[in-house]
């Protein structure tokens, strides 16, 4: 039988604020365990929880960002669960009121755009981490609780994904749309960005939902994918053979790309929500509103249809451009400058990113400023420099950060039109090469593009090519 | 002797006029503390060396001539919930034996910046869960009035200690009624202001939307000034607001001419023991005498105040116990075989049978199926509860009414019957649901000369004018002035 | 409330009981939710919850870094560490 994937993501996102959700304990990553706690994130007797507004206020703009319907009227409750790394063995989360609802996110597919409903987008704490020792036979655990606290975002979507390319397309918008927003860095290696996938088969052109399964531990958007391929596949065969889907929840394992049962649907914890007494429910005006909707920038999709209807752009250039708001705001301060976008797009693609990826740059920090490879494509333009001696310029201005003119001027290398020069050159060459000539005039139409790369190596690559052609032809066909 | 009878002020006058030595006050309320303490069993924890070392630097700074607070030289016992730096706070419970806070709670740091003197930590109900201070894992508090009665609860040692002048003042916390019910069978001063009133930083959450923490003195005017003191905004308790704090001394003997007191009728209906009745009968005359006007009505709504109580405080309760699991402080099982195993034993054996009940009853109404049944429906219902008394207050100023509907009654009667035990508090319960403020008083003695206390119930933020109330019959009255006939030691009886 | 009920809600709070522990409590807690009953009484079709008494919202604090406790006071109370970690039974997952 045929079946239709149905896939629905949860998100979580660590927000990208100083300190956690509830307390002034610093969020950095990677420090000494249990260095950053204090007893507002140890959950210790008598202590109580005070909202970060900025952590606020970046899951308002995400909810935003998503055209979540905005509840005016916002509060936290309380998600009980045993767990050793939940200090309070409740967490502050949202279910009542959620932040964000009714949100959607345009996704591209093969040139095609798709529409994916988000469920609901809210605020909650991380827990802290558990360590479970290498060592055979150890009976303990140990818990770091650096972490715990620190502001979580959970971004819910519809099931109306259907394949996998739509999910990585998915996967990589909404991290796009977390970066552009600055809400997130986003780094999956450090747990800052991680999904759960729920998966379920129904016979294709049904519209019936089937049991759903959800799956956890995907810790890379490969394992995302590769789960949900494996899954389908695994569910696939259970239906063929006429077998019900369990209701479950599976783990996903990395190393052997196989999943295992969890807990069954009928275990499902029961976490007791209720609003949190130990905070206040929280008002959004019209007002906040704006100023949070004035702070979100033009997201990642809204991007690359501008860069292709307005520079002119292919789809595959813009697409690039905007993969990191970096590049595309580079782009953008670039054109600003010089209306060349197809150039400085080339250069920016080809060039800049070779140099990113060699030299292993932050694209957040570049060395070149956007008026310096502006001016350098002027350069090219203007026929000052040839467009290789304007790699080597480049390379330059990557390495010593310095405008391109400065460059040419320090290292004599703008070019030469100066016809007179080029004609010494050219006759040195002619003497150093007779049999070179005698083989062009036998015919050997390719031994002129040796005598052209012998100026120019002579010229150090400075002699205007044109002009150079120009002349050895005359010279030699005379 | 007659020196620990006195107040909290003139003890203060005299500390700070040198007449008296800050050190020798609390040399002698140590003595009486060791005398008392065992037929009393007020406290968990004491600190004579601490109390001592800060009297000395009392001593000097007014030798001196340095500046001193407003609580200068006043020996202050502190409910064992509410947390005090580097001294033990237990809760009454096992599951917080030891247990060393690494900070001050932030009524505990007003005291210390008003040079108040921290002799010691009072009995309660574990984790304040109870109304007679025998729901305690240490001790069972007695009433000085009569130690086979029980104290009240669950500020139960604090009341007993003040009243028994084996401390100044104290500090207590009220969820249902456990600083005023525990006054009231003490005969003293008890106040619970409003909800958000005093931050809740540092107090060991029961029911966080419910909790408050109040004073237990021995009249009005050192309610009053403690109140000053531990009153206010504070940045670390979201729900503490940032409503300026009157000067709570100035003006106290405004009167009650005017007064519109409103009496509901729901609150002196059948189980009001008839010496509480006639007591509060008798102290509206006086009222009325001061000028004020009586005006009966009704809070409709009173009746289902104990059962939306036990739902929401148990329901905040089940959760914020949940974090008693052995992991980073407290109590940890010695045999356990895995995680599971080790939070079960750990607070099997931490918590007593009444903690557990709640807990179980909490968790209940929240779990899965039973949510909008139980917890939903008491928050609505909360709701009336709350309009019954915005209705009432705008026609009256204030509420006058018992605290307790009986004088007291003995260690072991009601152990055994927790709906029974419940009940004890259904005067008191129906302030915290509506968040307002109320200060018990002391308005009579029962036949059996066990003290009855008044409670008086006023709008949110009104402390001030409750206390002026209060104030002006303590005016008329000697009731705050008597004092148990303990003899010391008793236990040689 | 039944036995299986007791067993369930036992789970939940993580409280272990013994049997005749939970005899009483069915007992006590069947006692105290009869007459918690009486709520259904009223009727609460229109009325709003209260989740918190008093008239107030949008509390929050800035994101600034706030000094914590020190690494001793960390672990003052804990039964069990190693190193800088705290110390639990094995937790499988």
């Amino acid at each position: 039988m045929e079946y239709e994937v149905v896939i629905g993501l949860e998100t979580h996102a660590e927000l990208s604020t100083v300190t956690k959700l509830f307390c002034g304990c610093s969020t950095q990553f990677g420090v000494e365990p249990n260095t950053q706690v204090c007893p507002v994130c140890l959950g210790m007797p008598g202590i109580l929880p005070v909202m970060n507004r900025k952590a606020f206020e970046y899951a308002l703009k995400l909810a935003v960002a998503l055209s979540c319907e905005i509840n005016r009227f916002t509060n936290f409750d309380r998600k009980s669960y045993y767990y050793p790394d939940l200090p309070k063995n409740y967490q502050i989360s949202q279910n009542y009121y959620n932040l964000g609802v009714n949100g959607y996110m345009n996704i591209e597919v093969n040139g095609n755009v798709k529409k994916i409903r988000i469920h609901n987008v809210h605020l909650e704490e991380e827990a802290g981490k558990l360590i479970h020792p290498e060592e055979i036979g150890a009976d303990y655990s140990l818990v770091d609780f650096n972490r715990a606290g620190v502001p979580l975002l959970e971004i819910v979507s519809h099931p109306d994904m259907r394949n996998v390319d739509e999910v990585e397309s998915y996967m990589q918008t909404l991290r796009k749309i977390l970066l552009y927003t600055e809400v997130s860095d986003c780094k999956m290696q450090e747990g800052s960005l991680r999904f759960e996938a729920s998966i379920s088969l129904r016979e294709k052109g049904s519209d019936k939902l089937g049991n759903r399964v959800e799956i956890k531990n995907l810790n890379s958007m490969k394992s995302v994918i590769k789960a949900i391929e494996y899954e389908t596949v695994r569910q696939g065969r259970l239906l063929d053979k006429g077998a019900t889907i369990a209701r479950e929840t599976r783990l996903w394992d990395e190393v052997a790309e196989r999943s295992e049962h969890m807990r069954s649907k009928e275990d499902a914890q029961d976490y007791r929500y209720f609003p949190e007494p130990d905070l206040l429910p929280v008002l959004i005006d019209e007002k906040w509103l704006h100023a949070i909707k004035d702070t979100i920038p033009e997201l990642p999709l809204d991007r690359k249809q501008r860069f292709m209807e307005i520079f002119k752009l292919s789809d595959y250039d813009a697409g690039i451009l905007i993969e990191e708001k970096a590049l595309a705001d580079f782009f953008e301060a670039c054109v600003k400058i010089l209306d060349r976008p197809k150039a400085l797009s080339n250069w920016i693609i080809n060039d800049l990113l070779r140099e990113v990826k060699d030299r292993k740059l932050d694209i957040y920090n570049l060395p070149i400023k956007p008026q310096q490879l502006a001016a350098l494509v002027e350069i090219i333009e203007k026929g000052t420099i040839s467009s290789t001696i304007a790699k080597e310029v480049f390379s330059e201005m990557i390495q010593a950060g310095k405008a391109p003119q400065a460059i040419i001027e320090e290292k004599k290398l703008a070019q030469i039109s100066d016809e007179n020069l080029i004609e010494l050159v050219i006759n040195k060459v002619i003497a150093n090469n007779p049999n070179v000539i005698e083989d062009y005039k036998k015919g050997k139409k390719n031994a002129l593009a040796f005598l052209v790369g012998q100026a120019m190596k002579e010229t150090k690559g400075k002699a205007n090519p044109k002009v150079l052609n120009e002349l050895l032809q005359k010279k030699v066909n005379t | 002797m007659k020196l620990l009878e006195s107040n909290s002020l003139q003890i203060k006058k005299k500390i700070v006029s040198r007449e008296l030595h800050s050190t020798d006050i609390v040399r002698h309320l140590f003595e009486r503390i060791k005398n008392l303490e065992p037929d009393i069993q007020a406290y968990i924890t004491t600190t004579e060396e601490e109390a001592l070392k800060k009297a000395i630097e009392i001593d000097k700074k007014i030798e001196n001539n340095q500046q001193v607070g407003l609580l200068a030289g006043i020996p202050i016992a502190i409910k064992d919930n509410i947390c005090t730096k580097n001294i033990s706070t237990t809760c009454a419970s096992k599951i917080l034996k030891d247990f060393m806070p690494p900070y001050d709670a932030f009524v505990t740091k007003r005291l210390k910046e008003e040079d108040a003197i921290i002799i010691g930590k009072t009995n309660l109900d574990e984790f304040a869960m109870g109304s007679s201070t025998e729901n305690s894992r240490y001790k069972i508090t007695r009433n000085p009035w009569n130690v086979e009665y029980v104290p009240g609860g669950s500020s139960g040692g604090s009341a007993a200690a003040v009243a028994a002048d084996m401390a100044f003042m104290a500090l207590g916390s009220d969820t249902g009624g456990s600083v005023r019910q525990p006054a009231a069978l003490c005969g003293i001063v008890g106040v619970k202001p409003t909800y958000g009133r005093v931050s809740r930083y540092g107090l060991v959450a029961f029911g966080s939307s419910l909790d408050q923490i109040g004073t237990l003195t021995k009249n009005v005017k050192d309610a009053a000034v403690l109140l000053q003191v531990i009153a206010g905004y504070d940045p670390r308790d979201s729900t503490s607001l940032q409503v300026p704090v009157p000067d709570y001394l100035d003006n106290i003997n405004s009167g009650v001419n005017g007064l519109r007191i409103g009496i509901p009728n729901e609150y002196f209906t059948e189980g009001l023991h008839s010496d509480v009745n006639k007591a509060i009968k008798d102290a509206l005359k006086i009222y009325e005498k001061l000028g004020a006007n009586i005006v009966y009505l009704s809070l409709p709504h009173t009746e289902y105040a104990v059962a939306v109580y036990y739902i929401v405080a148990n329901a905040e309760a089940s959760s914020n116990l949940a974090r008693y699991d052995g992991v980073r402080y407290g109590h940890r099982t010695n045999n356990a075989r895995g995680i599971i195993d080790m939070y079960s034993r750990t607070r099997s054996e931490g918590f007593g049978s009444e903690v557990k009940r709640r807990i179980m009853l909490g968790n209940y109404a929240l779990s899965s199926g039973y949510y909008d049944a139980y917890y939903l429906k008491a928050s609505k219902v909360r709701t009336l509860i709350k309009n019954d008394f915005d209705n009432a207050f705008e026609k009256i100023d204030c509420i006058i009414c018992p605290t307790s509907p009986v004088p007291g009654f003995k260690v072991g009667e009601r152990a055994n019957n927790p709906l029974q035990m419940y009940l004890s508090d259904i005067y008191t319960i129906p302030a915290n649901l509506a968040g307002i403020p109320g200060i018990s008083i002391p308005c009579g003695f029962s036949s059996d000369g066990l003290p009855i206390g008044m409670q008086i119930l006023g709008k949110h933020f009104e402390e001030k004018r409750l206390l002026q109330i209060a104030y002006a019959f303590e005016q008329e009255t000697d009731f705050h002035l008597k004092k148990p006939a303990l003899r010391v030691p008793l236990r040689q009886r | 409330m039944d036995k299986k009920e007791i067993e369930y809600i036992a789970n939940l709070s993580r409280i272990e009981l013994t049997e005749a522990e939970k005899e009483v409590f069915i007992h006590q807690l069947s006692n105290i939710l009869s007459y918690i009953e009486k709520l259904n009484t009223l009727d609460t079709e229109n009325i709003k919850p209260l989740a918190h008494t008093m008239n107030a919202s949008n509390v929050f604090r800035e994101d600034k870094p706030e000094s914590s406790i020190s690494r001793e006071d960390v672990f003052i109370n804990a039964t069990a560490k190693i190193d800088t970690f705290f110390k639990v039974p094995k937790v499988i997952e």
